[in-house]
């Protein structure tokens, strides 16, 4: 394992240069979808009920109104996986007799303005015989339960599970089990911008654009083109700036295919903006989980066995194109975490219920299940009488590659080092010695770690481990140097904040010796990028970066060959920088620009010897690779009122090479930032009849300025063979280890009253509640 | 999330807001001051009122002036205004508190004291100073001026003693002796949001004892109010930790906490204990 | 709908006059009259900050305040703050520190910041993390927002003192 500092040699990656993408967005010539002006707007008449079946939908005379009956020859979203006795169920792109959950949408209607669609959907009225619905995926399995999809036994869409042989062998030799019985609540992404799509049918050639806030514009054309029964050369998609996704703009939002429908059906321009209600009640929730961990463990604290049961409530209907799979089966495939454990037996179940449906959120169940698992490794440190951290010590892997117990293959990481390193910059000593004072004092800081790895840039090997009907994966880039000398690379990933124009180019300008400020990165737009995969998954960088790489590898080497024409030099005596070929230990040079035009307007010079043009094409789909972080938490838990305040955030962070810090570290902080949300304030509650009561963002709650500490950041790098640009993913990590290291923390805090808190959020409300049942509260609400 | 069509009605005088409100308020119609409230409310369109009167453009409604032994507030004066102690004295300085803690800063340019008491919400922070320093209201309409107490003023939920053509033309706090104390302590999910329970305590210390004491809760019952039952533990005794802790105590017992799914009515007395005690330590420092 | 009135303001300098109904709030104004879109609608009901707008010199919510009670008044939007060839101090220290990632809710936080330091260019950084606590951020984390606020002030005051000779 190699773990190195800064300075690659290289000119571009390895700086903060400023982004590319900010002139625009500070000053407000952004382009976002609801910024087009249409002709017609459309408007959602959602249903107000979780479940029952429609008997009549009435609208105002000459109102324009879409309901399923007019969509008869759509196809539904159907997503597929071949494993784990996934069922396949449809969701009609209106509802069609049936609702399943509150927000479902039973019909369109449009009109020249937002304001006018709102007043004719207020007017429509839709009468529903209303049914049982089953808001919690626990009753949803109960014997007996009603069936929210007619095809499923008991509610299960999924099932997997993976027993290690002679598990119970080993269960058997336990010194110590630990057992956590832990709720994770629903939580929704909430990106600044909601979802919004605008279809404009062009009369001359019978194609629609169908601009949105997708992060995954190819599989949007695929899948709307699908439904609709048409080519996908008759249909355009667009994802301009995209104001945040997280996951939530990953799944294919029907509302889109209608709109595409509609644009068709009117030939004219239609669009949606999704107002915040509809996006807290109806885009797409996560992270509803019950999770049911056992831990044996030997004389010396070894983790020897891990035994688990996952329900995760994925709502009415599966999300294309992961399928509601990616919840569960994430879990069951990553739940050991970074820890070496050879034995393992667990359950896995997705479960449908009258709620929204799930879809992929940053970090997807690993936020969850790596809460679980320190919460299973801080109560067997405290069953040993040991620092939670010497229990991760004596368990963390460090011999790469590391296979799991559930197949996954661990390249190089730096586990042991980044807690190591994390210790000592917190002074965790220093920090018990602070507690204990506090703590006689009648205050309750505490103090929680969390190690995890997160596994980014994994390509099409990984997905069709999991029998996806479709498999994302590669990723492709088309690297150009046009005859005026400037350089665009189109690119299938397709970033929303992540500031990878400014990455690519960095790891680009390295390569082909044109500074970044020349390279402009092109993405979002199905007419001008290479059939890809969008952003999810913490996969852009190394993904795109990768074939970025490599088809600047390709330019280069191609501009060597032309410059050692132009030059009389051979070619490896010649560098390019600074937009010019140089032969080295001369002042003979060649600008690569005038190469360019070479290449287009006089290649005749080259007399057949390279090839016209300079367009060079790379492909990346790499195994994978694994980042990995250690997250600390400080808190001080208000023993009154149940409040928490944080104190302190620290994170050691390997995401291999960092191409640019000031983007890395962006990355950490938003996510540590959502992770203290959703560790703390972040949760969608439904009401007994699947009403949802928080839908306005003054009772969804994300955190503000005040809510989020100083957070501290540290790297480390290891370089993997995994990345041929060495750089890991990192988008996740922050809002997968933070949720574990907050909670932790406030444990640690409340130690001394036995109690534990097992639940996300942890609102100060359960924390009252669990300290009022621990019966060991100061009397009087007087401080000791 | 539009709000549906009204008609906007822009009075320049008081005289023309009372006859609008006669004329509009039984068809529906409303007053809109700085509609922090209002317009989130029709955007949801939870309430869509036919006509709004528009009071924003009255002459003499920004009036904030000190009239004898109370503070004048008019219909037009926005939260803002209170950022920086807007009479010396500890009256400024409660309120300069205070407002800090409502809402947020863009909210406070454009929100009015007179439209949160108007409103009613039970966590308003106005309501709460309101209450617990015995403001006076001036209720205007067509049928002439009233002078309410706050006791009278406030009902419950968002619900007050205005009846359907009079608006509240102005809020009278009595002003502060010099030597008053007071302390103000809020709980609230995260800053900014509504209170789940807040206090607000002022008193004199006469010879070490304390005397006149007010001790208003906040967002803890349909309305906010004064806790006598708190407030007669506080009276003629010297400020203590042990006094402070049963001020906090009487007070949690004396209320009838609102619930909801989060909260229950023991967390919202615990919530009532804790804020009680603390604004109490507050008045101290 | 035949209530649409004519609305008089002035924007980022500039005369301006929209015809709209009562119900159409400022924000709506901006963005769909008069183009300027780089105000941003993220809840339309006062909490998320994205909508934010100069009224007056005072920030306040877009989305809360009616066009039509706009009239007379200047407005300044996010896209008189600056150009992308001339980026002001405030925009400037937001690109250097990355107080921005996917740029939606900058606006509302820029002119925020702006009527803050304009008001208060002494504000400090517990003044500032209070007043920008209105505003919600999803990618940031905040920490390079209060950066790059706390180093723009210095501008602020420069031209306070130029004012004041």
């Amino acid at each position: 394992m190699t773990v190195h500092t800064k300075g690659s040699g290289t000119t571009w990656v390895g700086r903060s240069i400023r982004r590319l993408e900010d002139p625009a967005l500070v000053t407000g010539r952004g382009r976002f979808t609801a910024d087009m002006p249409a002709t017609h707007w459309v408007r959602f008449v959602r249903s107000s009920v979780a479940a029952g079946t429609i008997e009549n939908i009435t609208a105002p005379e000459r109102a324009g109104i879409v309901t399923a009956k007019d969509l008869a020859k759509l196809k539904p979203i159907r997503p597929m996986l071949s494993k784990f006795n996934y069922v396949a169920v449809g969701q009609p792109i209106l509802a069609d007799g049936v609702v399943r959950f509150t927000g479902e949408s039973i019909a369109a209607v449009y009109a020249p303005s937002k304001d006018q669609a709102e007043d004719i959907a207020d007017q429509v009225e839709v009468e529903i015989s209303e049914g049982a619905p089953l808001i919690d995926a626990m009753d949803a399995l109960a014997e007996g339960a009603p069936l929210v999809h007619a095809d499923t036994k008991h509610n299960v869409i999924v099932e997997g599970r993976i027993a290690t042989p002679g598990f119970e062998d080993v269960w058997k030799t336990a010194h110590k089990v630990l057992h956590v019985e832990a709720r994770s609540h629903r939580q929704n992404a909430t990106p600044m911008e909601t979802r919004a799509g605008h279809a404009a049918y062009d009369g001359s050639t019978g194609r629609v654009t169908l601009t949105c806030t997708t992060q995954m514009p190819h599989l949007t054309r695929t899948a709307v083109c699908d439904i609709l029964g048409i080519p996908e050369s008759d249909l355009r998609v667009v994802a301009p700036d995209v104001g945040g996704g997280f996951g939530q703009k990953m799944s294919l939002a029907p509302e889109y295919v209608l709109l595409v429908w509609l644009a068709r059906k009117l030939r004219s321009s239609v669009a949606w903006t999704e107002d915040r209600r509809e996006n807290l009640i109806a885009s797409f929730h996560s992270r509803d989980q019950h999770v049911q961990l056992e831990g044996a463990f030997d004389k010396s604290g070894k983790l020897l066995a891990l035994r688990g049961d996952i329900v995760a409530n994925i709502g009415a209907y599966s999300c294309f194109p992961t399928t509601c799979g990616v919840e569960p089966l994430m879990a069951l495939a990553e739940l050991p975490g970074p820890y070496d454990v050879r034995a393992y037996d667990c359950r896995s179940r997705g479960v449908m219920t009258n709620t929204c449906p799930m879809a992929p959120y940053r970090g997807v169940s690993r936020p969850v299940i790596t809460f679980v698992l320190e919460r299973l490794m801080d109560k067997a440190a405290a069953a040993f009488g040991i620092e939670p951290t010497e229990l991760r010590r004596r368990n963390l892997i460090d011999k790469f590659p590391y296979t799991s117990a559930t197949g996954l293959v661990f390249d190089d990481g730096s586990y042991k080092e980044t807690m190591e390193m994390a210790i000592k910059a917190i002074d965790l000593d220093a920090f018990r010695k602070r507690q204990k004072i506090a703590r006689d004092a009648g205050r309750y800081l505490g103090i929680g770690f969390a190690t995890f790895s997160e596994r980014t840039g994994y390509g099409s090997p990984a997905f069709a481990a999991r029998g996806m009907e479709i498999t994302p994966g590669f990723e492709t880039v088309y690297l150009t140097i046009d005859p005026s000398g400037f350089v665009e690379a189109r690119i299938g990933s397709s970033p929303h904040g992540q500031g990878l124009r400014t990455s690519l180019a960095q790891i680009i300008a390295d390569e082909i010796g044109i500074d970044p400020e020349f390279i402009k990165v092109v993405h979002g737009d199905t007419d001008r990028s290479p059939y890809g995969w969008g952003t999810f998954a913490s996969r852009s960088l190394v993904l795109s970066g990768g074939a970025s790489l490599l088809a600047a590898q390709k330019i280069r080497a191609k501009l060597l060959k032309m410059a050692s024409h132009f030059l009389e030099a051979a070619p490896e005596d010649i560098t390019l920088q600074s937009g010019s070929a140089h032969v080295i230990g001369t002042d003979r040079s060649v600008t690569i620009a005038s190469m360019a035009r070479a290449a287009y307007h006089q290649t005749h010079i080259f007399k057949g010897e390279i090839e016209p043009g300079l367009t060079e094409t790379g492909t990346y789909d790499p195994s994978g690779t694994f980042s990995n972080a250690c997250h600390v938490a400080i808190v001080e838990v208000d023993i009154e009122t149940g409040r928490v305040e944080m104190e302190k955030f620290l994170v050691v962070e390997d995401a291999g090479l960092i191409i640019n810090p000031m983007i890395a570290d962006g990355q950490v902080h938003g996510g540590v930032a959502q992770g203290i949300g959703n560790a703390l304030l972040e949760e969608i509650i439904y009401d007994e009849t699947g009403n949802i009561l928080t839908s306005t963002l003054a009772d969804f709650l994300p955190p503000t300025t005040h809510e989020i500490p100083e957070i501290e950041l540290h790297h480390v790098e290891t370089l993997t063979g995994n990345s041929i640009t060495k750089a890991k993913g990192l988008g996740e990590g922050g809002a997968i280890g933070a949720p574990a290291a907050v909670i932790s923390a406030i444990n640690d805090a409340l130690s001394p009253f036995g109690i534990s808190i097992d639940e996300m959020p942890a609102t100060p409300q359960r924390i009252r509640a669990a300290l009022r049942s621990s019966g060991k509260l100061p009397s009087n609400g007087k401080l000791a | 999330m539009k709000p549906a069509p009204f008609t906007r009605h822009v009075p320049r005088t008081v005289d023309e807001v009372v006859s609008a409100l006669a004329e509009f308020a039984p068809l529906d119609g409303r007053i809109l001051a700085g509609g922090q409230s209002l317009v989130p409310i029709m955007a949801f369109r939870m309430a869509r009122p036919a006509h709004l009167i528009d009071i924003n453009e009255v002459e003499g409604l920004d009036r904030l002036a000190v009239d004898g032994d109370y503070l004048s507030i008019g219909a037009r004066v926005r939260h803002g205004a209170f950022h920086k102690p807007v009479i010396d004295g500890p009256l400024g300085k409660l309120l300069a508190f205070v407002v800090s803690h409502i809402a947020h800063y863009p909210i406070r340019m454009r929100g009015t004291f007179c439209g949160s008491l108007a409103h009613a919400d039970p966590a308003s922070e106005w309501c709460l100073v309101a209450a617990t320093l015995d403001a006076s209201l001036v209720v205007k309409s067509v049928r002439g001026e009233r002078i309410v107490p706050v006791t009278d003023f406030l009902e419950g939920i968002m619900s007050t003693s205005l009846a359907e053509d009079e608006f509240l033309a102005e809020a009278r706090l009595p002003l502060l002796p010099d030597d008053t104390k007071f302390g103000f302590y809020e709980f609230s999910r995260r800053a900014g949001d509504f209170a789940m329970s807040a206090a607000l305590v002022t008193y004199r210390l006469v010879d070490g004892v304390i005397a006149d004491a007010h001790v208003g809760i906040g967002g803890a019952e349909d309305r906010a109010r004064r806790i006598l039952e708190a407030e007669d533990v506080l009276n003629g005794n010297a400020p203590s930790p042990d006094l402070f802790v049963a001020a906090g105590e009487a007070a949690a017992n004396a209320i009838e906490p609102l619930e909801d799914i989060q909260t229950t009515a023991e967390y919202r007395c615990d919530l009532v204990r804790a804020v009680t005690r603390r604004a109490l330590e507050r008045s101290l420092l | 709908m035949t209530s649409a009135r004519p609305v008089h303001f002035t924007v980022n300098g500039a005369a301006a006059t929209v015809t709209v109904e009562p119900r159409t709030t400022l924000a709506d104004a901006l963005r769909n009259e008069l183009r300027l879109t780089g105000t941003h609608l993220g809840c339309e009901h006062g909490v998320c900050g994205a909508c934010t707008v100069i009224v007056d010199g005072a920030a306040v919510r877009g989305c809360l305040v009616l066009a039509a009670q706009a009239e007379g008044r200047e407005i300044t939007t996010v896209e008189g703050l600056g150009s992308a060839a001339h980026l002001s101090a405030l925009q400037l220290a937001f690109r250097k520190h990355h107080a921005l990632q996917c740029g939606f809710c900058t606006a509302g936080i820029l002119t925020t910041a702006h009527a803050l330091l304009t008001e208060e260019p002494h504000a400090d950084e517990d003044r500032i993390r209070e007043v920008i606590s209105g505003n919600l951020c999803r990618c940031t984390g905040y920490l390079p927002i209060i950066a790059a606020i706390m180093e723009a002030r210095i501008a602020y005051r420069d031209v306070q003192c130029e004012a004041a000779q």
